[in-house]
């Protein structure tokens, strides 16, 4: 008789999940850096539609910095645990020995790092381009930082719980943007009032709350969706 | 559990989109005994080794008591198709597949896909990338392995390779369950549950 298989140490078990994802988004650059594209895309057209003047630039730029960045979000949604789910990857999670969460967790941070921390880290530039006031700038990347980590979360559940969908795209969307909502409202605030003058510390505690709950409540949602879909 | 049986399923019943598709299987898995289900296509193979592996839980009924150390692969093979062999096979959650370099590169020659290590797996024809999935058998150290349709895309001369592989695991007092529509020739005898037997 074999020797009874000795477990995974924790460590080694998040770092072969991170790294295999790690190694996979690098492998398609192309869809990794979709989000910052459609950033850079949409960002582009706004002068083009609204014109050139400073003044209306300035003065829509927070709140329209904010909605491309949720809808930038959104469109990468869908691929949290996709392929997972369609190689049978998460089927050999939920056999180990480890929580599914934590699994979901590494999938969720490697996600964020390429369509959350390089959408903030970028974003100054697109500051530039709307003509967002320069003192808005520091709240406008910190805002980011936080807000696509909860918004990275929250998509986790929607994708959870329509991977095993044909078509879930829409409903994927139905069932987050609520979630989503707060996450627009702070960050969107924070940026205005930093960009009228105002001190946007309590903006950016209100999503610094946001994101600690998401962090503590979604990993279970996003765990429970993972066994629905793969107990079908 | 008694220390010898690997597997016991009692009175087992497994109904799928409100249809019932077995009731009343009952089978034991002891070390060194290998069982195949078999039965026509839709009979319910995979549900039932995916409820004996504790992927589905809902609408199985019955009892079904199983050692920890257990390896399941399914029709999926859980290859990233960009990533090289070597790369998806040192990933694997538990800690009953040995992902060690050294280990893996043996297992790969073992499979007969020497030198093409380093090769993104989508690369591979449908065949290869079976037997990059079935190489975690020559790493595995699962008491109980639970196989759905491992032959499946797999040459004679890769039948033959894991035929050997499960005999050489039964020798060494593993125990296997596998679904297979054809006949199985291995040096020990294959316990056969026809599923079509416990349709309901």
């Amino acid at each position: 008789m074999p020797p009874d298989s000795p477990s995974l140490p924790l460590a080694s078990f998040l770092r072969r999940q991170f790294k295999r994802h790690w190694h996979g988004a690098l492998r398609k650059p192309g869809d990794t850096f979709n989000p910052l594209l459609f950033y850079l895309m949409v960002v582009t057209l706004f002068p083009l539609g609204l014109g050139p003047d400073p003044e209306v630039l300035a003065t829509l730029a927070p709140g329209l910095l904010w909605v491309v960045a949720l809808l930038a979000t959104l469109t990468v949604a869908g691929k949290l645990f996709a392929s997972d789910y369609a190689d049978g990857s998460l089927e050999q999670l939920m056999l180990a020995p480890h929580p599914l969460y934590l699994a979901a967790m590494a999938e969720i941070l490697v996600h964020w790092v390429m369509a959350g921390l390089t959408l903030a880290l970028a974003s100054p530039l697109f500051a530039v381009m709307l003509k967002l006031p320069s003192q808005a700038i520091p709240s406008l990347v910190f805002s980011l930082l936080l807000g696509t980590w909860s918004l990275s979360l929250i998509a986790g559940i929607g994708a959870a719980l329509t991977v095993g969908l044909r078509r879930g795209g829409a409903l994927l969307s139905l069932i987050i943007l609520p979630f989503m909502v707060p996450v627009l409202i702070f960050g969107a605030s924070a940026v205005r009032e930093a960009a009228n003058g105002y001190d946007a510390a309590s903006w950016l505690a209100l999503l610094g709350a946001y994101a600690l709950m998401a962090t503590v409540l979604t990993p279970v949602a996003i765990a429970a969706g993972l066994r629905i879909s793969v107990d079908n | 559990m008694a220390t010898e049986t690997l597997l016991r399923a009692t009175d087992v019943g497994i109904e799928r989109g409100y249809r019932r598709l077995l009731t009343g299987v009952a089978f034991e898995v002891g070390p060194g005994q290998i069982w195949q289900l078999s039965g026509a296509n839709g009979s319910g193979k995979t549900s039932l080794l995916r409820a004996v592996a504790g992927l589905a839980h809902a609408g199985v009924t019955g009892s079904i008591e199983r050692t920890d150390s257990c390896l399941f692969q399914g029709h999926a093979n859980a290859l990233k198709p960009l990533l090289s062999a070597t790369e998806n096979l040192s990933w694997h959650p538990s800690g009953g597949v040995d992902c060690s370099d050294a280990a893996v590169a043996q297992a790969l020659a073992a499979v007969g896909l020497a030198g093409l290590e380093g090769l993104p797996v989508g690369n591979l024809s449908a065949g290869q990338q079976r037997r990059v999935g079935l190489a975690r058998l020559w790493l595995a150290k699962s008491a109980l392995w639970l196989l759905d349709e491992p032959f499946t895309a797999l040459d004679t001369q890769g039948i033959g390779m894991l035929a050997t592989r499960l005999d050489q695991h039964l020798e060494q007092g593993g125990g296997v369950v596998f679904s297979s529509h054809q006949p199985m020739a291995l040096s020990r005898s294959v316990a056969v549950l026809a599923l079509d037997d416990y349709a309901a």
